[in-house]
C-alpha cells in the first residue's frame, strides 16, 4: 500500500524539518531490517501474547444483537489488552524496535491518555527513560490516566500551547525530538506525522484484524459484512481494517467525532469537514480554514480530538473503499451508556462512537449479516467525564 | 539572477526574521523600514501559522499575537507591497509549508513574484519533499531556501547541489530561540558547503548577541536573528521600531 517515501496515494510523506530526517530515514532502515527478523518477530510476539494478553477476544454481543434487532454484532475487545487499549499493540512493537536501535529514551505524546499509559508501560518493562506531552486541557479531562502515567515512572509534561489538546501535544513532542535525537525514539501513537510512521504502526496495529479474520472465519465460516472502529488518527481503525482491505465485500466504516455536529466549529470530524493539507508531517485531510490555519478542533473524546487523520485513511476515502461517518457527542454518550447496561461491557468513549453507528445500522442489516466492532479500549478512564456531561459531579 | 545575492554584496549579511502583524501589520511596515535602515541586508517576513513546530515559544507567542489580530496571508501580500513603495532590501517568506499550499501553490508563489518577494523558507519542507514546491518556484523565479542542520552530514552535499538564493544553516538542535552558546561544529559544515556550492549561506538560530553574530558570521556568509527581534517587539508592542532600528545597527556593526 506504501509506495516511495511513503505516499498513499496523494496522500503521506515527510513534512518535517531538516533536523529530523536523519532520524526518520534511520528508523526507516532499521524497521524494513527488524520487521523481517525472526528473531525480532519472536520476541514481539512473546511480548503481545504473554505481557498484553492477545489474541484478544472476538465476542458475540447477543444482547445487543437481539435488542438492536437486525445484523449479529461481534465486539473486538481490544479494551482487554493490558493497559486497557489497542494502544500497547504499536507501543511493544516500537518500544522493542527502539531499543534494537539502541535507543535508551521514549518520548510520546497523548489525548485520552492510553497511548502514553501504554507507553510509560513499555518504558517500564524495558527500562527505558519515559517523557509524556499531554495537553494541559487533556490532563484534567484525563486525570486518573496521567496519575498511571507517572506511577509506571514516566515524566508528564502538560502542554499548554494552542488549544492544549492532542494537537499541541504532537508538536510539542516534534519540537522535543528535534532537540533531542541521538539517545531518543519518538513513540508516536497513531497512523500520522510522517513516513514511515504511517506504515510502522499500522503494521503493528493489524494484528487487529489479522486476529479478527480468523476468529470470524472459526465461529461464522465466512467473513464479516462489515467493521466499524473509531477513527482519530486512525490506529485502531487501520488495524482493524488492514487485513479486509482487499476483501472488497467487507464494508469498512471509520466514526469520527462530529463533536456537537458537523454544521458546527465544534467538531473533530476531519473526512467529512476537512480538505486536503500539510501538517505534522503528512499530506492528508485537515480541519483549516481557507489560509491553511489548522482549525480548533472539539470532541468529547479526548482521543479523538485532532484536526487530522492518518495519510492512509485519507486514501481510502479517495478511493472510496471505506467510508468516514459523523458521530456526534450525544450519540457517543448514548452508546457508551447503552454498552454498559446491555451488555456490561464499559467502552472507551473514542471506541463508543464505533458502537454508537453500529446501533445505527444494525437494523439495515438482515440477522444473518455480521458487523464486527472494535473496542478499541475501555471506558474507565472516562466514568468521571460522562458523569459531568450528565450533570452530576464525581470525584475520582 | 536572484534579488537575493544583493543582500551578500554589503560584507557579512544581517538578515532579520519579523513575524508579519505581531502586534499589527502597521508595526510590522515600519519595524521593517527601520530594519532596512539600520543596516539589515535581508528581510524573513514571517506569515504567521497556527502551529508552527519548529518554533520554540518567543516565537510561537508572535504568531498567535498576529493571527489573533487577524492577520492573513491575502494581508501580508498587501504589506508586501506597500513595503516595495519604499525599499528594495530583498525579501524572502518564512512561513510553513500548508500555508503556502492552501493558498495555492501557483497563486501564492507568482504572488511573490508580482509583489517582490525574492525566495520562500520552509522549515518543515525538507530536500525530499521540495518538488510539492519548487517547479512552480523555477517557474517564477522564486528561491526555494534550503536549510541544513546540525544531524544533516551525509546529506549536505547534496542539499547543497540544488540549493538556490541562500543556504540556511540551523545552528543547534531544537527550536528557534536565544541560546547562551552554539555548540555545533559549524565550521566543517560550511566547508562541506562550500565544496559543493557557491552559493552563500547563513547561520540562524540561537543568536541573539553582537558577539554571536560576528562568530557566526566569521565562519559563514551571514548571520540570522529572530527571537531576539521578536522579544523586543514583544516589549514595546508598537514603540517596538525604534529599538528594532538600533538593535540592528549594533548587529550590523558588529559583522
Amino acid at each position: 500500500m506504501t509506495n516511495k517515501n511513503g505516499r498513499f496515494g496523494i496522500h503521506g510523506g515527510q513534512y518535517i524539518p531538516e533536523t529530523l530526517m536523519n532520524a526518520v530515514i534511520e528508523l526507516e532502515e532499521a524497521y524494513n531490517h527488524y520487521k523481517n527478523d525472526p528473531e525480532f518477530n519472536a520476541e514481539l510476539t512473546e511480548l503481545l501474547n504473554e505481557y498484553a494478553g492477545r489474541p484478544s477476544r472476538l465476542y458475540y454481543a447477543e444482547k445487543m444483537t437481539k435488542d438492536l434487532g437486525g445484523a449479529k454484532i461481534y465486539l473486538k475487545r481490544e479494551d482487554l489488552n493490558h493497559t486497557g487499549s489497542h494502544k500497547i499493540n504499536n507501543v511493544l512493537g516500537q518500544a522493542l524496535l527502539a531499543k534494537k536501535m539502541g535507543k535508551t529514551r521514549l518520548i510520546a505524546e497523548t489525548g485520552a491518555g492510553q497511548h502514553g499509559v501504554a507507553t510509560a508501560t513499555a518504558a517500564a518493562l524495558m527500562g527505558m527513560e519515559c517523557v509524556v506531552f499531554m495537553g494541559e486541557e487533556d490532563t484534567k479531562r484525563q486525570a486518573l490516566n496521567v496519575y498511571r502515567m507517572r506511577l509506571l515512572g514516566a515524566e508528564v509534561i502538560p502542554v499548554k500551547s494552542g488549544t492544549a489538546t492532542l494537537k499541541d501535544a504532537v508538536s510539542e513532542a516534534m519540537r522535543e525530538w528535534t532537540s533531542r535525537i541521538d539517545d531518543t525514539h519518538y513513540c508516536l501513537g497513531s497512523v500520522m506525522g510522517p513516513h514511515p510512521f504511517p506504515t510502522i504502526v499500522r503494521d503493528f496495529q493489524s494484528v487487529i484484524s489479522k486476529e479478527t479474520k480468523q476468529q470470524i472465519l472459526e465461529k461464522e465460516g465466512r467473513l464479516p459484512d462489515a467493521v466499524i472502529a473509531c477513527v482519530g488518527g486512525g490506529s485502531n481503525a487501520i488495524g482493524s481494517f488492514y487485513n479486509f482491505i482487499e476483501d472488497k465485500e467487507v464494508r469498512l466504516i471509520g466514526c469520527e467525532a462530529a463533536g456537537r455536529g458537523i454544521d458546527t466549529f465544534e467538531t473533530a470530524a476531519t473526512v467529512n469537514t476537512g480538505s486536503v493539507g500539510i501538517f505534522h508531517g503528512m499530506k492528508s485531510y485537515f480541519c483549516q480554514d481557507k489560509y491553511g490555519q489548522i482549525a480548533p478542533v472539539y470532541s468529547i473524546s479526548a482521543g479523538l480530538d485532532y484536526p487530522g487523520v492518518g495519510p492512509e485513511h485519507a486514501y481510502l476515502h479517495d478511493i472510496k473503499r471505506a467510508e468516514y461517518v459523523p458521530v456526534t457527542d450525544d450519540e457517543a454518550v448514548n452508546a457508551f451508556e447503552y454498552l454498559s447496561r446491555t451488555e456490561g461491557i464499559i467502552p472507551a468513549i473514542e471506541s463508543a462512537h464505533a458502537v454508537a453507528y453500529a446501533m445505527k445500522v444494525a437494523k439495515e442489516y438482515d440477522k444473518d449479516k455480521i458487523i464486527v466492532v472494535t473496542i478499541s479500549g475501555r471506558g474507565d478512564k472516562d466514568c468521571a467525564a460522562i458523569a459531568r456531561y450528565r450533570g452530576e459531579d464525581i470525584h475520582e | 539572477m536572484s534579488n537575493i545575492k544583493k543582500a551578500f554584496e554589503n560584507g557579512k549579511a544581517f538578515i532579520a526574521f519579523i513575524t508579519c502583524g505581531d502586534p499589527d501589520l502597521e508595526t510590522t511596515k515600519k519595524v521593517v523600514l527601520e530594519a532596512c535602515k539600520n543596516g539589515a541586508d535581508l528581510i524573513e517576513l514571517g506569515i504567521p501559522f497556527s502551529d508552527p513546530t519548529a518554533e520554540g515559544p518567543v516565537i510561537q507567542g508572535a504568531n498567535i499575537r498576529a493571527l489573533a489580530g487577524g492577520v492573513t496571508t491575502d494581508k501580508v501580500f498587501d504589506l508586501v507591497r506597500e513595503l516595495r513603495k519604499e525599499t528594495d532590501t530583498p525579501f524572502v517568506f518564512m512561513t510553513y509549508a500548508n500555508v503556502v499550499f492552501s493558498y495555492g501553490s501557483e497563486k501564492f508563489i507568482s504572488l511573490c513574484k508580482e509583489t517582490g518577494v525574492d525566495g520562500i523558507i520552509l522549515p518543515d519542507l525538507p530536500f525530499e519533499e521540495k518538488e510539492e514546491f519548487s517547479p512552480v518556484c523555477d517557474k517564477y523565479g522564486v528561491d526555494l531556501i534550503s536549510l541544513i542542520a546540525p544531524t544533516s552530514e551525509n546529506r549536505i552535499s547534496m542539499i547543497a547541489k540544488e540549493a538556490q538564493g541562500f543556504i540556511y544553516i540551523v545552528s543547534s538542535l531544537g527550536v528557534t530561540g536565544t541560546r547562551s552558546e552554539i555548540k555545533t561544529d559549524l565550521a566543517s559544515i560550511v566547508k562541506v558547503i562550500r565544496e559543493n556550492t557557491d552559493i552563500p549561506c547563513a547561520i540562524g538560530f540561537g543568536i541573539s548577541t553582537p558577539e554571536q553574530a560576528a562568530k557566526m558570521a566569521a565562519i559563514s556568509d551571514g548571520a540570522i536573528v529572530g527571537s531576539a527581534i521578536i522579544k523586543i517587539l514583544e516589549k514595546y508592542g508598537k514603540e517596538a521600531p525604534k529599538y528594532v532600528g538600533e538593535y540592528v545597527k549594533s548587529m550590523k556593526e558588529a559583522l
